[in-house]
Protein backbone atom coordinates (compact mmCIF):
# COMPACT_ATOMS: atom_id res chain seq x y z
CA UNK A 1 0.00 0.00 0.00
CA UNK A 2 2.64 2.54 0.74
CA UNK A 3 4.94 1.48 -2.65
CA UNK A 4 1.74 2.47 -4.57
CA UNK A 5 1.08 5.64 -2.52
CA UNK A 6 4.30 6.89 -2.86
CA UNK A 7 4.66 6.17 -6.95
CA UNK A 8 0.71 7.90 -6.93
CA UNK A 9 2.37 10.86 -5.06
CA UNK A 10 5.22 10.75 -7.33
CA UNK A 11 3.38 10.55 -10.51
CA UNK A 12 1.16 13.37 -9.14
CA UNK A 13 3.93 15.64 -8.63
CA UNK A 14 5.57 15.21 -11.83
CA UNK A 15 2.66 16.56 -13.81
CA UNK A 16 1.98 19.50 -11.23
CA UNK A 17 5.63 20.38 -11.93
CA UNK A 18 5.67 20.86 -15.65
CA UNK A 19 1.60 20.46 -16.48
CA UNK A 20 1.78 22.51 -19.85
CA UNK A 21 4.96 20.53 -20.86
CA UNK A 22 3.52 17.41 -20.15
CA UNK A 23 0.22 17.81 -21.95
CA UNK A 24 2.22 19.13 -24.90
CA UNK A 25 4.04 16.67 -26.21
CA UNK A 26 6.68 17.62 -29.35
CA UNK A 27 8.23 14.85 -30.92
CA UNK A 28 12.03 15.94 -31.01
CA UNK A 29 13.50 12.85 -32.89
CA UNK A 30 10.69 13.20 -35.89
CA UNK A 31 11.52 17.16 -36.06
CA UNK A 32 15.16 16.70 -35.63
CA UNK A 33 15.18 14.49 -38.27
CA UNK A 34 17.20 15.68 -41.56
CA UNK A 35 15.88 13.53 -43.64
CA UNK A 36 11.71 12.88 -44.89
CA UNK A 37 12.56 8.97 -44.08
CA UNK A 38 13.54 9.37 -40.90
CA UNK A 39 11.44 11.90 -39.90
CA UNK A 40 8.76 9.17 -41.02
CA UNK A 41 9.88 6.89 -39.10
CA UNK A 42 10.25 9.21 -35.92
CA UNK A 43 6.67 9.68 -36.28
CA UNK A 44 6.47 5.64 -36.32
CA UNK A 45 4.82 5.58 -39.93
CA UNK A 46 6.31 2.97 -42.03
CA UNK A 47 4.66 2.89 -45.01
CA UNK A 48 1.94 5.35 -46.95
CA UNK A 49 -0.72 4.12 -49.64
CA UNK A 50 -0.85 7.08 -52.39
CA UNK A 51 -4.30 8.55 -52.04
CA UNK A 52 -6.01 11.53 -53.88
CA UNK A 53 -8.33 11.58 -51.50
CA UNK A 54 -5.77 13.36 -49.53
CA UNK A 55 -5.60 17.01 -51.04
CA UNK A 56 -3.23 19.71 -51.20
CA UNK A 57 -3.73 23.28 -52.01
CA UNK A 58 -0.88 25.21 -52.94
CA UNK A 59 0.53 27.77 -55.56
CA UNK A 60 2.83 26.11 -57.88
CA UNK A 61 4.95 28.93 -57.41
CA UNK A 62 5.74 30.51 -54.90
CA UNK A 63 7.25 34.36 -55.06
CA UNK A 64 9.00 33.96 -52.05
CA UNK A 65 9.90 31.02 -49.92
CA UNK A 66 9.22 32.33 -46.37
CA UNK A 67 5.85 32.17 -47.27
CA UNK A 68 4.18 29.24 -48.70
CA UNK A 69 0.27 29.48 -48.10
CA UNK A 70 -0.60 25.24 -48.13
CA UNK A 71 -3.91 24.18 -47.87
CA UNK A 72 -4.68 20.43 -46.77
CA UNK A 73 -7.62 18.09 -45.98
CA UNK A 74 -8.56 14.50 -46.06
CA UNK A 75 -11.80 12.87 -47.69
CA UNK A 76 -10.80 9.69 -45.91
CA UNK A 77 -13.49 8.38 -43.47
CA UNK A 78 -12.07 8.86 -39.90
CA UNK A 79 -8.87 10.74 -40.65
CA UNK A 80 -7.62 11.73 -36.97
CA UNK A 81 -4.07 13.37 -38.15
CA UNK A 82 -2.30 15.43 -41.10
CA UNK A 83 0.81 15.42 -41.56
CA UNK A 84 3.08 17.69 -43.40
CA UNK A 85 6.59 17.09 -44.73
CA UNK A 86 9.12 19.55 -47.22
CA UNK A 87 11.14 17.20 -48.47
CA UNK A 88 13.70 19.13 -49.42
CA UNK A 89 14.02 21.33 -46.14
CA UNK A 90 17.00 21.23 -43.59
CA UNK A 91 14.39 19.89 -41.10
CA UNK A 92 11.43 17.53 -43.58
CA UNK A 93 8.61 17.70 -40.83
CA UNK A 94 7.02 20.52 -40.75
CA UNK A 95 4.22 20.11 -38.92
CA UNK A 96 1.87 17.44 -36.93
CA UNK A 97 -2.52 18.42 -37.14
CA UNK A 98 -4.17 15.73 -34.49
CA UNK A 99 -7.88 16.03 -35.16
CA UNK A 100 -10.29 14.98 -32.04
CA UNK A 101 -14.21 14.40 -32.06
CA UNK A 102 -14.89 17.92 -33.18
CA UNK A 103 -12.57 19.20 -35.65
CA UNK A 104 -12.93 18.73 -39.20
CA UNK A 105 -9.33 17.37 -40.70
CA UNK A 106 -8.31 20.41 -42.67
CA UNK A 107 -6.10 22.94 -41.68
CA UNK A 108 -4.53 25.68 -43.56
CA UNK A 109 -0.77 27.23 -42.77
CA UNK A 110 1.66 29.34 -44.03
CA UNK A 111 4.89 27.12 -44.36
CA UNK A 112 8.76 28.01 -45.46
CA UNK A 113 10.54 25.97 -48.06
CA UNK A 114 14.18 26.83 -48.16
CA UNK A 115 14.19 25.85 -52.21
CA UNK A 116 11.91 24.12 -54.88
CA UNK A 117 10.38 21.08 -53.70
CA UNK A 118 7.84 18.25 -52.90
CA UNK A 119 5.33 18.85 -50.52
CA UNK A 120 4.03 15.29 -48.89
CA UNK A 121 0.99 15.50 -46.67
CA UNK A 122 0.13 12.33 -44.96
CA UNK A 123 -2.90 11.57 -43.20
CA UNK A 124 -3.37 8.88 -40.20
CA UNK A 125 -6.76 7.02 -40.44
CA UNK A 126 -8.16 3.84 -38.46
CA UNK A 127 -4.21 3.34 -37.77
CA UNK A 128 -2.91 3.34 -41.54
CA UNK A 129 -1.23 6.36 -43.44
CA UNK A 130 -2.16 7.42 -46.72
CA UNK A 131 -0.09 10.45 -49.11
CA UNK A 132 -0.53 12.99 -51.49
CA UNK A 133 2.37 14.86 -52.63
CA UNK A 134 2.52 18.19 -54.86
CA UNK A 135 5.30 19.82 -56.03
CA UNK A 136 5.77 24.24 -55.17
CA UNK A 137 8.29 25.79 -57.36
CA UNK A 138 10.22 28.33 -55.27
CA UNK A 139 11.26 31.61 -56.58
CA UNK A 140 13.78 34.51 -55.36
CA UNK A 141 11.78 37.70 -56.51
CA UNK A 142 13.14 40.80 -57.95
CA UNK A 143 13.71 44.36 -56.19
CA UNK A 144 11.04 46.40 -55.46
CA UNK A 145 7.89 46.17 -53.60
CA UNK B 1 11.48 23.25 -93.02
CA UNK B 2 10.92 20.41 -89.67
CA UNK B 3 13.47 23.06 -87.70
CA UNK B 4 11.45 26.00 -88.79
CA UNK B 5 8.04 23.70 -87.59
CA UNK B 6 10.01 23.54 -84.10
CA UNK B 7 11.00 26.38 -83.66
CA UNK B 8 7.58 28.25 -84.52
CA UNK B 9 5.95 25.17 -82.09
CA UNK B 10 8.85 26.73 -79.17
CA UNK B 11 7.93 30.32 -79.97
CA UNK B 12 4.31 29.41 -79.12
CA UNK B 13 5.08 27.17 -75.74
CA UNK B 14 6.79 30.22 -74.86
CA UNK B 15 4.52 33.09 -74.23
CA UNK B 16 2.04 30.38 -72.79
CA UNK B 17 4.24 29.44 -70.09
CA UNK B 18 5.08 32.79 -69.16
CA UNK B 19 0.59 33.33 -69.04
CA UNK B 20 1.01 30.28 -66.96
CA UNK B 21 3.83 31.10 -64.65
CA UNK B 22 1.95 35.00 -64.30
CA UNK B 23 -1.34 32.67 -63.66
CA UNK B 24 0.51 31.11 -60.92
CA UNK B 25 1.95 34.10 -59.30
CA UNK B 26 -1.43 35.46 -59.05
CA UNK B 27 -2.62 32.65 -57.43
CA UNK B 28 0.25 32.71 -55.30
CA UNK B 29 -0.61 36.00 -54.10
CA UNK B 30 -3.98 35.33 -53.43
CA UNK B 31 -3.51 32.90 -51.15
CA UNK B 32 -0.93 35.06 -49.36
CA UNK B 33 -3.33 37.38 -48.91
CA UNK B 34 -5.92 35.71 -47.42
CA UNK B 35 -3.45 34.47 -44.94
CA UNK B 36 -2.12 37.79 -44.21
CA UNK B 37 -1.33 38.64 -40.40
CA UNK B 38 -1.24 42.13 -41.69
CA UNK B 39 -4.44 42.68 -39.24
CA UNK B 40 -2.10 42.16 -36.02
CA UNK B 41 0.01 45.55 -37.00
CA UNK B 42 -3.64 47.17 -37.19
CA UNK B 43 -3.98 46.58 -33.52
CA UNK B 44 -0.59 47.93 -32.80
CA UNK B 45 -1.22 51.02 -34.58
CA UNK B 46 -4.87 51.46 -32.60
CA UNK B 47 -2.72 51.61 -29.37
CA UNK B 48 -0.22 53.79 -30.39
CA UNK B 49 -2.75 56.31 -31.91
CA UNK B 50 -4.13 56.69 -28.78
CA UNK B 51 -1.06 56.60 -26.25
CA UNK B 52 -0.01 59.93 -24.80
CA UNK B 53 3.52 60.90 -25.71
CA UNK B 54 5.68 63.66 -25.80
CA UNK B 55 6.71 66.63 -23.53
CA UNK B 56 3.12 67.25 -23.90
CA UNK B 57 2.00 64.06 -23.04
CA UNK B 58 -1.21 63.62 -25.96
CA UNK B 59 -2.22 61.36 -28.42
CA UNK B 60 -2.47 61.51 -31.53
CA UNK B 61 -6.12 61.37 -31.50
CA UNK B 62 -6.75 65.16 -32.34
CA UNK B 63 -4.43 64.68 -35.69
CA UNK B 64 -6.48 65.76 -38.58
CA UNK B 65 -5.55 63.90 -41.51
CA UNK B 66 -7.94 66.39 -43.62
CA UNK B 67 -11.43 64.95 -42.88
CA UNK B 68 -11.10 66.63 -39.46
CA UNK B 69 -9.49 66.03 -36.13
CA UNK B 70 -9.41 62.77 -35.26
CA UNK B 71 -11.84 61.16 -38.49
CA UNK B 72 -10.19 58.41 -39.04
CA UNK B 73 -12.83 56.87 -41.87
CA UNK B 74 -11.91 57.60 -45.30
CA UNK B 75 -8.75 59.86 -44.43
CA UNK B 76 -5.94 57.45 -45.85
CA UNK B 77 -7.65 56.90 -49.09
CA UNK B 78 -7.86 61.33 -49.63
CA UNK B 79 -4.26 61.35 -49.25
CA UNK B 80 -1.98 63.09 -50.21
CA UNK B 81 -3.77 66.16 -49.95
CA UNK B 82 -2.66 70.47 -48.99
CA UNK B 83 -3.09 70.84 -45.24
CA UNK B 84 -3.35 74.95 -44.53
CA UNK B 85 -1.76 74.63 -40.91
CA UNK B 86 1.38 73.23 -42.76
CA UNK B 87 1.07 75.28 -46.21
CA UNK B 88 2.22 72.48 -47.84
CA UNK B 89 0.89 68.75 -49.30
CA UNK B 90 1.43 66.29 -47.49
CA UNK B 91 0.88 62.22 -47.27
CA UNK B 92 -0.26 60.39 -44.08
CA UNK B 93 3.24 59.89 -42.85
CA UNK B 94 4.38 63.65 -43.31
CA UNK B 95 1.10 64.70 -41.78
CA UNK B 96 1.41 61.94 -38.53
CA UNK B 97 4.86 63.58 -38.30
CA UNK B 98 3.45 66.88 -38.00
CA UNK B 99 0.87 65.56 -35.40
CA UNK B 100 3.66 64.30 -33.25
CA UNK B 101 5.62 67.61 -33.42
CA UNK B 102 2.40 69.83 -33.57
CA UNK B 103 0.15 67.79 -31.10
CA UNK B 104 2.90 66.11 -28.62
CA UNK B 105 5.58 68.45 -28.15
CA UNK B 106 7.90 66.17 -30.22
CA UNK B 107 11.22 67.26 -32.01
CA UNK B 108 10.89 66.53 -35.69
CA UNK B 109 15.04 64.80 -34.93
CA UNK B 110 13.27 62.51 -31.72
CA UNK B 111 10.16 61.28 -34.13
CA UNK B 112 12.17 60.57 -37.14
CA UNK B 113 14.89 58.66 -35.27
CA UNK B 114 13.28 55.46 -36.59
CA UNK B 115 11.33 55.88 -39.37
CA UNK B 116 11.85 52.39 -41.24
CA UNK B 117 11.34 49.27 -38.57
CA UNK B 118 12.50 45.32 -38.98
CA UNK B 119 11.00 42.66 -38.93
CA UNK B 120 11.37 42.35 -34.91
CA UNK B 121 9.34 45.70 -34.73
CA UNK B 122 7.56 47.87 -36.44
CA UNK B 123 8.44 51.75 -36.58
CA UNK B 124 6.39 54.22 -35.13
CA UNK B 125 4.68 55.28 -38.83
CA UNK B 126 4.43 51.77 -40.30
CA UNK B 127 1.90 50.80 -36.89
CA UNK B 128 0.20 54.05 -37.21
CA UNK B 129 -0.29 53.49 -40.95
CA UNK B 130 -1.44 50.08 -41.03
CA UNK B 131 -4.21 51.48 -38.65
CA UNK B 132 -5.45 54.32 -40.36
CA UNK B 133 -5.14 52.89 -44.31
CA UNK B 134 -7.09 49.87 -42.20
CA UNK B 135 -9.92 52.90 -41.85
CA UNK B 136 -10.38 53.38 -44.99
CA UNK B 137 -10.95 49.91 -46.45
CA UNK B 138 -13.57 49.94 -48.74
CA UNK B 139 -13.26 53.93 -50.03
CA UNK B 140 -12.09 55.52 -53.17
CA UNK B 141 -9.06 56.67 -53.57
CA UNK B 142 -9.21 60.76 -54.21
CA UNK B 143 -6.39 62.61 -53.29
CA UNK B 144 -6.64 66.20 -52.86
CA UNK B 145 -6.11 67.95 -57.06
CA UNK B 146 -8.01 71.17 -56.93
CA UNK B 147 -5.74 73.30 -54.90
CA UNK B 148 -2.79 74.96 -56.74
CA UNK B 149 -0.14 73.03 -54.31
CA UNK B 150 -1.62 69.79 -55.16
CA UNK B 151 -2.09 70.57 -58.64
CA UNK B 152 2.01 71.70 -58.38
CA UNK B 153 2.66 68.35 -56.60
CA UNK B 154 1.36 66.34 -58.84
CA UNK B 155 3.38 68.21 -62.06
CA UNK B 156 6.65 67.93 -60.11
CA UNK B 157 6.06 64.48 -58.98
CA UNK B 158 5.36 63.41 -62.70
CA UNK B 159 8.63 65.57 -63.73
CA UNK B 160 10.70 63.75 -61.10
CA UNK B 161 9.39 60.33 -62.20
CA UNK B 162 10.83 60.81 -65.66
CA UNK B 163 13.78 62.78 -64.40
CA UNK B 164 17.28 60.49 -64.68
CA UNK B 165 19.45 61.03 -61.46
CA UNK B 166 22.40 59.58 -59.59
CA UNK B 167 25.72 57.40 -60.51
CA UNK B 168 23.46 55.11 -62.91
CA UNK B 169 21.32 57.59 -64.28
CA UNK B 170 18.20 55.80 -63.19
CA UNK B 171 14.65 57.25 -63.32
CA UNK B 172 11.33 55.85 -62.23
CA UNK B 173 10.47 55.40 -66.25
CA UNK B 174 13.99 53.63 -66.48
CA UNK B 175 12.20 50.30 -64.73
CA UNK B 176 8.47 51.35 -64.78
CA UNK B 177 8.04 53.07 -67.95
CA UNK B 178 7.93 50.62 -70.68
CA UNK B 179 5.15 47.68 -71.20
CA UNK B 180 6.68 44.05 -71.12
CA UNK B 181 9.54 44.48 -68.22
CA UNK B 182 10.23 42.53 -65.59
CA UNK B 183 12.93 41.60 -62.81
CA UNK B 184 13.24 37.92 -62.29
CA UNK B 185 9.62 36.50 -62.10
CA UNK B 186 8.04 39.95 -60.88
CA UNK B 187 6.43 41.99 -64.06
CA UNK B 188 7.30 45.56 -63.47
CA UNK B 189 3.95 47.69 -63.45
CA UNK B 190 4.17 50.60 -65.62
CA UNK B 191 2.79 53.38 -62.97
CA UNK B 192 2.38 56.45 -65.33
CA UNK B 193 -0.51 54.59 -66.59
CA UNK B 194 -3.67 54.45 -64.67
CA UNK B 195 -4.75 50.72 -65.21
CA UNK B 196 -1.23 49.56 -63.98
CA UNK B 197 -1.30 51.88 -60.77
CA UNK B 198 -4.81 51.67 -59.70
CA UNK B 199 -4.03 48.29 -58.31
CA UNK B 200 -0.38 48.87 -56.92
CA UNK B 201 -1.17 51.82 -55.34
CA UNK B 202 -4.53 50.11 -53.52
CA UNK B 203 -1.95 47.63 -52.14
CA UNK B 204 0.07 50.26 -49.84
CA UNK B 205 1.01 49.92 -47.36
CA UNK B 206 1.68 46.15 -47.20
CA UNK B 207 2.95 43.35 -44.94
CA UNK B 208 6.18 42.00 -46.76
CA UNK B 209 6.64 38.56 -46.22
CA UNK B 210 9.86 37.86 -47.76
CA UNK B 211 11.33 40.21 -45.06
CA UNK B 212 8.49 39.91 -42.48
CA UNK B 213 8.37 43.75 -42.83
CA UNK B 214 5.23 46.30 -42.69
CA UNK B 215 6.46 48.85 -45.40
CA UNK B 216 5.03 51.95 -46.23
CA UNK B 217 4.97 54.05 -49.74
CA UNK B 218 7.61 56.67 -48.06
CA UNK B 219 9.75 53.19 -47.18
CA UNK B 220 9.04 52.37 -51.26
CA UNK B 221 10.44 55.70 -52.40
CA UNK B 222 13.26 55.50 -49.95
CA UNK B 223 14.32 51.78 -50.90
CA UNK B 224 13.63 52.70 -54.84
CA UNK B 225 16.37 55.58 -54.63
CA UNK B 226 18.38 53.03 -52.82
CA UNK B 227 18.00 50.92 -55.29
CA UNK B 228 19.09 53.47 -58.58
CA UNK B 229 22.39 54.60 -56.29
CA UNK B 230 21.20 58.00 -55.64
CA UNK B 231 21.45 59.36 -52.28
CA UNK B 232 18.69 59.14 -49.47
CA UNK B 233 15.69 61.05 -49.80
CA UNK B 234 14.81 62.72 -46.54
CA UNK B 235 11.65 61.43 -45.07
CA UNK B 236 8.26 63.48 -46.14
CA UNK B 237 10.70 65.46 -48.17
CA UNK B 238 8.68 67.28 -50.76
CA UNK B 239 10.53 64.78 -53.40
CA UNK B 240 8.58 61.85 -51.58
CA UNK B 241 5.34 63.54 -50.94
CA UNK B 242 5.72 64.54 -54.78
CA UNK B 243 6.03 61.41 -56.05
CA UNK B 244 3.73 59.65 -54.25
CA UNK B 245 0.72 62.11 -54.22
CA UNK B 246 1.59 61.77 -58.66
CA UNK B 247 1.10 58.02 -58.46
CA UNK B 248 -1.58 58.31 -56.49
CA UNK B 249 -3.05 61.11 -58.41
CA UNK B 250 -2.53 58.67 -61.21
CA UNK B 251 -4.69 55.87 -59.69
CA UNK B 252 -7.57 57.73 -58.65
CA UNK B 253 -11.05 55.82 -58.43
CA UNK B 254 -9.52 52.58 -57.51
CA UNK B 255 -11.69 51.25 -54.58
CA UNK B 256 -8.87 50.84 -51.48
CA UNK B 257 -9.11 47.47 -50.01
CA UNK B 258 -6.69 47.65 -47.00
CA UNK B 259 -3.16 47.31 -46.10
CA UNK B 260 -2.37 44.79 -48.68
CA UNK B 261 0.48 41.70 -48.94
CA UNK B 262 3.69 41.39 -50.70
CA UNK B 263 6.30 39.02 -51.45
CA UNK C 1 9.20 39.60 -23.44
CA UNK C 2 6.06 39.54 -23.53
CA UNK C 3 4.24 37.25 -26.51
CA UNK C 4 2.77 39.03 -28.94
CA UNK C 5 -0.89 40.25 -30.24
CA UNK C 6 -3.23 36.79 -31.70
CA UNK C 7 -6.66 37.83 -33.36
CA UNK C 8 -9.27 34.84 -34.17
CA UNK C 9 -12.35 34.84 -36.09
CA UNK C 10 -14.44 32.25 -35.85
CA UNK C 11 -17.31 32.13 -38.38
CA UNK C 12 -20.20 29.39 -38.69
CA UNK C 13 -20.56 28.36 -42.31
CA UNK C 14 -22.35 25.67 -44.23
CA UNK C 15 -22.10 22.38 -41.40
CA UNK C 16 -18.63 23.76 -40.21
CA UNK C 17 -17.26 26.37 -37.80
CA UNK C 18 -14.11 28.47 -40.07
CA UNK C 19 -12.00 29.53 -37.45
CA UNK C 20 -8.84 32.00 -38.37
CA UNK C 21 -6.55 32.96 -36.05
CA UNK C 22 -3.25 34.92 -36.51
CA UNK C 23 -1.03 35.29 -33.68
CA UNK C 24 2.51 37.72 -33.73
CA UNK C 25 6.20 34.85 -33.40
CA UNK C 26 9.40 35.60 -34.73
CA UNK C 27 9.24 31.64 -35.35
CA UNK C 28 13.22 31.76 -35.82
CA UNK C 29 14.99 28.83 -36.85
CA UNK C 30 17.91 29.10 -35.58
CA UNK C 31 19.77 29.49 -39.33
CA UNK C 32 19.27 33.01 -39.25
CA UNK C 33 21.96 35.81 -38.85
CA UNK C 34 21.19 39.01 -37.38
CA UNK C 35 22.24 42.65 -38.41
CA UNK C 36 25.71 41.84 -36.91
CA UNK C 37 26.38 38.28 -38.25
CA UNK C 38 25.05 36.56 -35.11
CA UNK C 39 23.17 33.84 -35.44
CA UNK C 40 19.30 34.57 -34.09
CA UNK C 41 18.58 31.50 -31.74
CA UNK C 42 15.92 28.75 -32.71
CA UNK C 43 12.72 30.78 -31.40
CA UNK C 44 9.42 29.18 -32.23
CA UNK C 45 6.09 28.09 -31.62
CA UNK C 46 6.08 24.09 -31.15
CA UNK C 47 2.34 23.06 -29.76
CA UNK C 48 -1.43 24.74 -30.46
CA UNK C 49 -4.55 24.15 -29.34
CA UNK C 50 -8.22 24.66 -30.36
CA UNK C 51 -10.70 24.28 -27.82
CA UNK C 52 -14.27 24.49 -28.23
CA UNK C 53 -16.15 25.20 -25.17
CA UNK C 54 -13.28 24.02 -23.11
CA UNK C 55 -13.07 21.02 -25.30
CA UNK C 56 -9.62 20.49 -26.83
CA UNK C 57 -10.59 19.41 -30.98
CA UNK C 58 -7.13 20.14 -32.55
CA UNK C 59 -3.54 19.18 -31.31
CA UNK C 60 -0.98 20.55 -32.93
CA UNK C 61 2.63 20.07 -33.04
CA UNK C 62 4.11 22.49 -35.53
CA UNK C 63 7.99 23.50 -36.13
CA UNK C 64 10.65 26.49 -37.08
CA UNK C 65 9.37 25.49 -40.83
CA UNK C 66 5.65 27.38 -40.14
CA UNK C 67 6.25 30.94 -41.24
CA UNK C 68 6.78 34.16 -39.30
CA UNK C 69 3.69 35.21 -37.77
CA UNK C 70 1.80 32.25 -38.31
CA UNK C 71 -1.58 32.46 -40.01
CA UNK C 72 -4.09 29.35 -39.06
CA UNK C 73 -7.52 28.00 -40.80
CA UNK C 74 -9.08 25.51 -38.97
CA UNK C 75 -12.50 24.04 -39.41
CA UNK C 76 -14.76 22.64 -36.63
CA UNK C 77 -17.82 20.68 -36.79
CA UNK C 78 -20.88 22.40 -36.90
CA UNK C 79 -20.58 24.87 -34.38
CA UNK C 80 -23.57 26.87 -33.50
CA UNK C 81 -23.49 30.97 -32.53
CA UNK C 82 -21.81 31.94 -29.37
CA UNK C 83 -19.61 28.79 -28.98
CA UNK C 84 -16.27 29.25 -26.84
CA UNK C 85 -13.19 28.87 -29.65
CA UNK C 86 -10.05 28.97 -27.68
CA UNK C 87 -6.16 29.01 -29.48
CA UNK C 88 -3.34 28.56 -27.36
CA UNK C 89 0.21 28.04 -28.26
CA UNK C 90 3.27 27.40 -26.54
CA UNK C 91 6.83 27.61 -27.27
CA UNK C 92 10.32 26.29 -27.10
CA UNK C 93 11.19 28.77 -24.53
CA UNK C 94 8.12 27.63 -22.86
CA UNK C 95 6.03 31.22 -23.27
CA UNK C 96 3.00 30.43 -24.38
CA UNK C 97 -0.51 33.04 -25.20
CA UNK C 98 -3.73 31.97 -26.20
CA UNK C 99 -6.95 34.12 -27.01
CA UNK C 100 -10.99 33.43 -27.03
CA UNK C 101 -13.64 33.96 -29.36
CA UNK C 102 -17.46 33.65 -29.70
CA UNK C 103 -18.39 31.67 -32.36
CA UNK C 104 -20.41 34.60 -34.87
Amino acid sequence: MNRLRRALVAALALTLVRPLAALAAWNKEAFGAKSPGDALKGLGIANATASNEVTIDAPQIAENGAVVPVEISSAIAGTTALIVVIEKNPFPLAARFDFKDGALPFVKVNVKMGETSDIRVLAEAGGKYYSATKEVKVTIGGCGG
Amino acid sequence: MKLLALGFIAALAAPAQAQDAAKEIQRYRQMVAEGSPAELFESEGEALWKKPQGPKNASLERCDLGEGPGVLKGAYAHLPRYFKDADRVMDLETRLLHCMVTLQGRTREEATKRVFGSADRLSEFESLSAYIAGQSRGAKIEPGTAHPKEKAAYELGRALYFQRVGAWDFSCASCHGDEHKRIRMQELPVLQKPEAARPVIASWPAYRVSTSQFITLQWRMNDCYRQMRTPEPTFGSETTVALIHFLTVTARGETYGGPGNKR
Amino acid sequence: MAAGPMKMRAILGAGFTDVRVLMNHPMETGQRKDAEGKLVPMHFIQNLTVKVNGKTVVDAQISQAVSRNPVFSFRLKGGAKGDKIEVSWLDNHGESNSTEAAVA
